[in-house]
């Protein structure tokens, strides 16, 4: 039997949309499959060292619930990205849901390949240093030569 | 049924249970069983799932109170 393969382009670097490429990738990497994450645009935070700055947002985002209806003007006051990323994370620890870092770090434990962007390094003048060092720095066509030969190819 | 080693995922959630499998059975023996706890009650389709797709055998599942008791047998 073939090894499966499958592929993510992680494009966002809020903690909600954080949660999909790690989930998935580890659960793959579980059940067998050969992973690569390419992390590109604000993906790209989720490979840093300290994951503390991936924050989420009521603001724009009406399909969050929360406990209390929120005016927009509200969410809009400054501390609130902050009180509304505590509250996700109590919630999320409170469910027993694995934190990004843990998730992260079996990703890594089961073999899965991250790759940077390095288009998006340069464009953001990122450094280098403030990322994991498993990863890989790669473009498009890198990930072609995988994705191409994919039997899951996911964008998020 | 006996069991060869055992391990309680209760009050994790999605993908912790099947994460936490496949690490259990890595240095388990062909043909040992691993006994799972778990409260999440994804668990019952996914660790199917999970024994479908890696060819280790899911003998049996157990529900009471709440929690659920699966016995995987490794290829």
């Amino acid at each position: 039997m073939t090894t499966k393969k499958m592929a993510i382009i992680a494009t966002k670097g809020t903690l909600d949309m954080a949660y999909p490429p790690f989930i998935l990738a580890s659960t793959a990497a579980a059940l067998g499959y050969e992973v690569q994450v390419f992390f590109t645009f604000y993906g790209l935070q989720l490979l840093r060292k300290d994951l503390s700055s991936v924050m989420i947002s009521p603001l724009a985002n009406p399909a969050m619930p929360m406990p209390i209806p929120m005016p927009v003007m509200v969410q809009m006051l400054p501390g609130m990205e902050s009180m509304a990323t505590m509250m996700m994370k109590q919630k999320l620890k409170k469910h027993g849901v694995a934190s990004l870092q843990e998730l992260r770090d079996l990703c890594l434990e089961a073999e899965v390949k991250f790759i940077a962007c390095q288009m998006t390094v340069d464009l953001f003048e990122f450094d280098k240093s403030e990322f994991i060092s498993e990863c890989e720095y790669g473009g498009a066509a890198t990930f072609m030569g995988f994705a191409g030969d994919t039997d899951i190819c996911l964008f998020v | 049924m006996n069991f060869d080693k055992e391990f309680d995922a209760s009050g994790l959630s999605c993908p912790l249970p099947i994460l936490k499998t496949k690490k259990a059975l890595a240095d388990m023996a062909s043909d040992q069983v691993l006994k799972v706890i778990a409260t999440d009650s994804g668990a019952i389709k996914d660790m199917q799932a999970f024994a479908d797709q890696t060819g280790n055998t899911l003998l049996s599942t157990d529900e009471a109170n709440g929690s659920y008791t699966f016995y995987m047998k490794k290829k």
